[in-house]
């Protein structure tokens, strides 16, 4: 297989890159949700990510990924204790997929000809400690869609069916793409996302010419485009690796957390969710941007991406509500 | 000037291009009924699998063969089509559910070398999923090609050789990549793929014109294949008058040609005769087909009739006896339990410890599902009631949509005034176009009540195939005073709203009459009774209070 387009030559989208990078650098933050046109390099930038990622250090053979042999599932029957490099995994999540491959299931091959009652994983056993890519998202169908908002919740996979009683952890990143004209999201969905961002086709000619340009150059002359942009790939996946040795030891001042709750207030957001999300963003931010303390600066960088999907539903409202969040922003934050 | 391809011509160019590098050009979007034309088309296709919109999983990505692996003893895998990456043929695309276009999809951005959807959608909203029409490059519409048009279709495999021999090597202009993109750009394509597919489009009809170096006519064809049926184009009055729109262009002859073009291009952007030969190659109802409304026209998923009692997700129900495939699933519990009385006898003379399963055990698993229900609101904008109204009626249609969104509910959108009725808004769930066509509602003219009715009533029983729950929302002053042909005759439009409704009672369609006369109106409560539908005398309205009614109608 050939490798996927570089993260860091994706042109533009710089608040989608944002986002996929400090999911990355904080696993806590719960996922991107990204909206927009068709052809704008959704998918593409999930596929680079992957390849982004610094691998993460498994139990050899693990269905879960387990860091620590004790973490094997009793189910897995082996007990292996190699530990073994392999790249994060990032899971897609097809359209339609069903409930069986989604959550896992008796194995019909094991029970039919060996008589016996294994489980065989789904798609959430292999996305733990990785991404599980949900693409046309908004067309999920409900029964799944109930199904993942439970498991990304709890960040545990409970199998009762078919005579199998199993659990097994399944903590991953949601990252789900759509296009709002074909339907929209639940908004109990909407809220698991930690942050959304709209992405829509670059409005000049100069940047669209050179989407084409590296696009072309990554099709037909790929070894050298891929020598030019692996170094700066690798690069970035340094810098999210230094930032999360930061993170853990960044200062948060009372004024930041007094300015995260203020903005909620103003804007009206529902629950708690979005002051926790906006904070942890910011220090992703701040860990990013290797500051040793969270200021308003990084505060602002995520407000919008953290909070435009959690406002309450106004239908008469044309606006996006991300300009909505954008000017009390501005009003709250000056 | 480069004259552009004669439709015939460009059907030959399509398939040369998909000929030699369909892993570039992704596919072809093929538009056309089953006729003596289209199978002069799909003849000259090159070797491929095919495959329907109802094809499971099993099938694509392959799976276990259950009956073999029973007869075996052992694990028998079956292949899927996705497997191998063979060029696939879709028929009857325009059914393709989004699950299948969005793994197709994902296939293609992969691995697979291309797609060929034959789309014989009969309306303009009939059409494949957006998530495919983006991806595939190549686009043909077959609609106005007459047999005379056509000639047999032959491709010469030796050529076809040479170009993909010649296809790495070949080189575009230096300002081809920038053209093409200003092109795309100019005509409102979002879509980045779009100037992709152009590209690789141009490289290979270039090899398969034997040009090292395209030439600006293959530039020209190349953007006519791949851009002309994806965009709008710049505003029309500002480009010059077209020189001879009715004559149809004569098919480009290459020697000639080659030789005319550098003159005539010289003083001209290159960009401009792009854009002109996309113009030329404009389909005759394209901007009609966008005035109508670009949004409505991608299928969304809502093709096939879904299974209301079927075999993937729902409410248990019993297991039957049956065959696994085709999107059934087993019932392993089931199967075991079929299974397990006789196993002493079927052990009996054969030395073996294993499950004896015959095929008579399978069961499969069966699901019951609520279906999605859909609102059809059928709201009176005539000059009598509704310019006072009318108001009303869009502030209850919008706020029953906020929750309608919340329920997961379907709302569709209904007009009658003047002579006719008119479908505002096939059933949706999108908020923001819901919105977009409710605030464009005009108002005024008589009151064609039947004709609303009998609408309500096409659109109800059309949503019913399609495995929906529908329940008809009639919001009117009960005048109607315009009968079914459109004469302004009061008896006779009485006569016909009456029957209208008789037709809808008779379908055992639910309703709920909503009137909206400044005094309760006697004909109405007959006409809800007609319906066997609530009546609701609503003379001064507020938009709140009309939707409480509704939920409560509904059953909450």
């Amino acid at each position: 297989m050939t490798q996927p387009f570089p993260f860091s030559a994706i042109v533009g989208q710089e608040a989608m890159k944002q986002a996929m990078v400090l999911t990355a650098i904080d696993p806590g933050i719960g996922g991107v949700l990204v909206f927009g046109d068709r052809g704008t390099g959704k998918s593409t930038a999930v596929r680079a990510l992957a390849a982004l990622l610094p691998e993460i250090e498994a139990i050899e053979g693990c269905p879960v990924n387990s860091a620590r042999a004790q973490d094997v599932p009793d189910w897995f029957g082996a007990k292996p204790t190699k530990i073994v490099k392999r790249p994060t995994p990032v899971i897609d999540l097809p359209l339609g997929a069903t409930e069986d491959r989604v959550v896992g299931a008796l194995d019909i091959e094991r029970a039919l000809t060996r008589g016996e009652k294994a489980f065989e994983p789904g798609l959430l056993a292999r996305a733990n400690r990785g991404y599980l890519y949900i693409d046309e998202v908004n067309l999920l169908e409900d029964h799944i869609v109930d199904l993942l908002l439970d498991v990304a919740q709890s960040g545990e996979n409970v199998v009762e069916r078919e005579g199998l009683s199993i659990r097994h952890p399944a903590r991953f990143v949601l990252v789900g793409s759509g296009n709002p004209e074909e339907g929209e999201l639940r908004p109990q969905l909407l809220d698991r996302f930690g942050l959304s961002v709209e992405v829509t086709s670059p409005r000049d000619v100069e940047t669209r010419v050179e989407v084409m340009r590296r696009r072309d150059a990554y099709e037909n002359d790929h070894d050298a485009f891929m020598k030019t942009w692996r170094a700066k790939d690798s690069a970035l996946r340094k810098s999210i690796l230094a930032a999360r040795v930061v993170l853990p030891g960044l200062k948060t001042p009372g004024a930041v957390l007094h300015d995260c709750a203020s903005l909620c207030i103003a804007l009206g957001s529902d629950g708690l969710r979005g002051e926790l999300t906006l904070l942890r963003a910011a220090r992703a931010q701040a860990a990013f941007e290797g500051a040793d303390t969270v200021t308003r600066v990084h505060l602002k960088a995520v407000a919008t991406s953290a909070l435009s999907h959690r406002l309450r539903r106004d239908p008469l409202d044309e606006a996006g509500s991300g300009s909505r969040v954008a000017r009390i922003l501005t009003e709250t934050l000056p | 000037m480069t004259e552009p391809l004669a439709p015939w011509a460009r059907v030959e160019c399509a398939l040369a291009v998909l000929a030699v590098d369909p892993a570039g050009i992704k596919g072809l979007w093929l538009r056309a009924r089953a006729s003596a034309v289209r199978d002069r088309v799909t003849a000259a296709f090159p070797p491929a699998r095919r495959i329907h919109p109802g094809i499971d999983d099993t099938a694509l990505f392959g799976g276990v063969d259950l009956a073999a692996t029973l007869g075996a003893g052992h694990l028998v895998h079956s292949q899927g089509v996705l497997a191998d990456a063979a060029p696939l043929i879709l028929t009857m695309a325009e059914r393709s559910p989004p699950g299948l276009s969005a793994r197709l999809s994902r296939w293609l951005d992969d691995k697979g070398p291309c797609l060929i959807a034959l789309d014989e959608g009969a309306e303009a909203e009939e059409t494949l999923p957006s998530a495919l029409t983006d991806r595939l490059g190549l686009f043909l519409d077959l609609g106005d090609l007459g047999w005379s048009d056509t000639e047999a279709l032959a491709l010469d495999p030796a050529q076809i050789a040479a170009a993909k021999t010649l296809l790495p090597s070949v080189t575009l202009p230096k300002d081809a990549l920038q053209s093409l993109t200003s092109v795309a750009f100019a005509m409102g394509i979002a879509s980045l793929r779009a100037p992709l597919s152009a590209l690789a489009c141009a490289r290979a009809l270039a090899a398969w014109r034997g040009e090292a170096v395209a030439s600006e006519r293959t530039l020209r064809h190349a953007a006519e294949l791949t851009l002309a049926h994806r965009g709008d184009l710049p505003d029309m009055s500002e480009a010059e008058p077209d020189p001879e729109p009715d004559t149809p262009p004569p098919p480009p002859d290459p020697g000639e040609d080659e030789a005319n073009q550098p003159q005539d291009d010289a003083d001209r952007l290159p960009d401009d005769v792009l854009l002109e030969a996309i113009r030329a190659a404009l389909p005759a109802d394209l901007l009609a087909r966008l005035a109508a409304g670009r949004a409505a026209r991608s299928a969304k998923g809502s093709g096939t009739g879904a299974v209301r009692k079927g075999n993937h997700r729902g409410r248990p129900m019993p297991p039957l006896p049956g065959t696994p495939g085709s999107g059934k699933r087993i019932d392993l519990v089931a199967t075991l339990r079929a299974a397990a009385p006789w196993q002493p006898l079927r052990r009996r003379g054969v030395d073996t410890s294993r499950l004896e399963i015959r095929k008579s055990d399978l069961r499969i698993k069966r699901y019951q599902q609520s279906s999605d229900r859909v609102l059809i609101f059928a709201v009176d904008a005539s000059g009598s009631s509704a310019f006072a109204r009318l108001a009303e009626a869009k502030g209850a249609v919008e706020l029953l949509l906020a929750q309608a969104y919340a329920r997961r509910d379907h709302v569709a959108l209904i007009a009658f005034r003047g002579t006719s009725a008119e479908l505002i808004l096939p059933p949706t769930r999108s908020l923001v176009q819901t919105k977009r066509r409710l605030a464009a509602l005009p108002g005024g003219g008589g009151t064609p009540l039947a004709a609303g009715l009998r609408l309500a009533f096409e659109l109800a029983q059309q949503t019913r195939a399609r495995g929906m729950t529908p329940t008809v929302a009639l919001l009117t002053d009960g005048r109607g005073n315009i009968a079914l042909d459109g004469t302004p005759n009061r008896e006779m439009a009485e006569a016909d709203s009456l029957r209208m409704a008789r037709a809808l009672r008779a379908a055992g369609l639910p309703g709920l009459v909503i009137d909206i006369a400044t005094r309760p109106q006697p004909a109405l409560r007959r006409m809800a009774e007609m319906l066997d539908a609530p009546y609701l005398a609503l003379p001064r309205a507020d938009a709140h209070r009309l939707t409480s009614v509704l939920q409560a109608a509904m059953g909450g």
